[in-house]
């Protein structure tokens, strides 16, 4: 237990260096959820004319939308630095050594943390750029971030289970397209809760995809509902607490299957 | 004193394939020993069994004083553990490799740091300690692979195949470092390979592994002397009859009589006296004979009596493919 803080420290350290050293991959990571923002901006422009948006532009409804579906579907890719692992040999090196399985799982969720925050900042600042004012101001962006972190943390969790799972690129890759473009249509990501049709709104009301939208929106309006964030912070919270503890029992899936 | 390894009747099977049937092998400390045997004989299952990577289906094993199954943390500290396939990072440099190892197994920074710079000299890397090891030539890369396993000095060493894609100096060079180990600083290694040259050379006692259980355990003299004799190896003409000239061998007095292309092997008692006898049966009977040689016993034929395969026919066929 003692070895979980270092361990983790170390072992993010390796993904960071890691990913600062593939340029490609770091100009992906800034350039996917500028696209988004663009895409979604154009295509929708004239909804804000629907009821249900508040008065300002449709960006500024949108980047809260974009940064968590950008979150989501980054951290689900999280689990494919696993079974990069695995297939190198370095996995099974870690596992007869001393390293802490909890560091292991940690130090992913961090660097996962680590890039939600630089992929939401990016967001954030191109938004402002393009004319979009955030009433909630800087509190808002934090609170935002933490929604992001924390379902970075669950689906990261959840892809780096699988993977141990699975142990195989098709059956991740499969797995985490299914499931998170799913739960991003199912959510006010892009769209009002107002505007969704019955059954989507009592869907989204279950969906931690939401709960992290509808949290970083209220938190970047010009009137928080704070009772409102509080609660979705903390359900998305335990979620995330949950799927770490199980993704880390995982490990013992993949020590029998080796 | 007591062993520094210690298997007892592993069992450990992957759906239908049983990997471990029973194997049990005793490495005194301060040792190196060598595991021997062909492809998917259960060497490697053995060393993930014994480094906690994976648990057996039946069967204990000790290491270094912890038992494997109850105590896999206390093995983790005390075991280097290089694996047959590769285990570095191919994104970070060598030194970020070793000292990444280090911090993992409890030293402290400068002791990571230190040491990563210690090995680095000792397996020749120095001047790639900055590179990422993506860029490593084989050789190189397997040599980081050695130098992972020793950064905390730990008392029980298993190799896997450690020397597979070295050149010849290469290989002559981590021999060295092998045999330095036990000798010096007291490590004992549990080492598999695939060269009977190796385990020749670097073990105080082998064990010959074939499906999965050991067939003969014993120093390599004591293996070799187990048989009698000598071999002859007798290469026929273009034109003989390898079953033939077979038949005619064994007639000839001749025992354990086997084929390998246009080469025949069979051991006799005495060679300097058995081959005359030899030729001229062989001569009688219209065979004929193109190199004819007398060989002490080698560990091969030890193997090849053992398993009814040679290792060297085993490697060239694996290197071939
Ligand atoms: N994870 C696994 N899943 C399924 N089968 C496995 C697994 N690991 C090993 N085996 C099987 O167990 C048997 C023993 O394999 P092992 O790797 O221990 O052999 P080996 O002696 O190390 O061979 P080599 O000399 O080729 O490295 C083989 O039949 C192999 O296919
Ligand atoms: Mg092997």
């Amino acid at each position: 237990m003692t070895t979980l803080v270092p361990h983790t420290l170390h072992l993010t350290g390796r993904h960071v260096r890691g990913f600062l050293r593939q340029p490609a991959f770091v100009i992906v990571t800034l350039v996917q959820p500028l696209i988004w923002l663009l895409l979604f901006g154009q295509l929708f422009r004239g909804i804000v004319v629907l009821p249900g948006f508040g008065a300002g532009s449709y960006l500024e409804f949108l980047a809260p939308g974009v940064v968590i579906m950008t979150v989501l579907f980054s951290s689900g890719w999280s689990g494919m630095a696993f079974i990069e692992d695995m297939d190198r040999g370095v996995m099974d090196r870690m596992l007869s050594s001393p390293a802490s399985r909890g560091a292991m799982m940690a130090s992913s969720v961090a660097y996962t943390g680590f890039t939600t925050i630089i992929q939401s900042l990016v967001i954030v600042l191109v938004a402002v750029a393009s004319g979009a004012r955030f009433a909630g101001g800087v509190v808002g962006v934090l609170v935002m971030l933490v929604a992001a972190v924390l379902l970075a943390a669950a689906f990261g969790s959840l892809s780096n289970g699988v993977a141990l799972l699975v142990r195989q690129r098709e059956a991740l890759i499969g797995f985490s397209t299914t499931l998170t473009l799913p739960l991003s249509f199912l959510s006010s990501a892009i769209i009002a809760r107002e505007a969704m049709p019955g059954w989507i709104q009592t869907v989204a009301t279950w969906n931690p995809v939401d709960w992290a939208v509808t949290a970083s929106r209220s938190a970047l309006s010009a009137d928080p509902d704070w009772t409102g964030i509080g609660w979705r912070l903390l359900g998305s919270a335990l979620v995330a607490l949950v799927l770490t503890a199980l993704a880390t029992r995982a490990f013992r899936a993949y020590h029998r299957s080796v | 004193m007591h062993a520094a390894i210690q298997a007892e009747a592993l069992v450990k099977r992957y759906g239908d394939v049983t990997a471990l049937d029973g194997l049990t092998v005793d490495v005194p400390p301060g040792t190196v020993f060598g595991l021997l045997g062909p492809n998917g004989a259960g060497k490697s299952t053995a060393v993930k069994v014994l480094t906690t990577l994976t648990r057996p289906d039946s069967g204990t094993a000790t290491v270094a004083g912890h038992d494997a199954l109850a105590e896999p943390a206390l093995v983790r500290r005390s075991i280097g553990v290089v694996t047959q396939r590769a285990g570095t990072d191919p994104q970070a440099t060598g030194r970020e490799n070793l000292v990444l190892a280090g911090r993992l197994q409890g030293l402290s920074g400068t002791e990571a740091r230190s040491r990563a710079d210690a090995l680095l000299a000792r397996f020749g890397l120095s001047d790639a300690a900055g590179r990422v090891v993506r860029t490593y030539s084989g050789g190189m890369a397997r040599k980081l692979d050695v130098a992972m396993g020793l950064v905390h000095h730990p008392p029980v060493l298993f190799l896997d195949e450690p020397t597979t894609g070295l050149d010849p100096a290469a290989r002559a060079g981590m021999w060295t470092e092998i045999a330095t180990l036990a000798r010096d600083e007291g490590t004992t290694v549990l080492l598999t390979t695939h060269y009977l040259e190796e385990a020749d050379q670097l073990a105080e006692r082998v064990a010959i592994v074939d499906r999965g259980r050991v067939v003969a355990t014993g120093t390599p003299d004591a293996l070799k002397s187990d048989l009698r004799g000598d071999t002859v190896v007798v290469g026929l003409g273009p034109d003989d009859d390898p079953a033939r000239a077979t038949s005619v061998l064994r007639d000839a007095g001749a025992g354990e009589v086997t084929t390998e292309g246009r080469a025949l092997r069979a051991r006799v008692d005495d060679g300097a006296q058995a081959v005359p006898a030899l030729l001229a049966a062989l001569e009688r009977n219209g065979v004929g004979v193109s190199a004819i040689t007398v060989a002490r016993p080698s560990l091969d034929d030890v193997y090849l009596r053992l398993t009814g395969r040679t290792l060297v026919g085993a490697v060239e066929a694996e290197v071939a493919a």
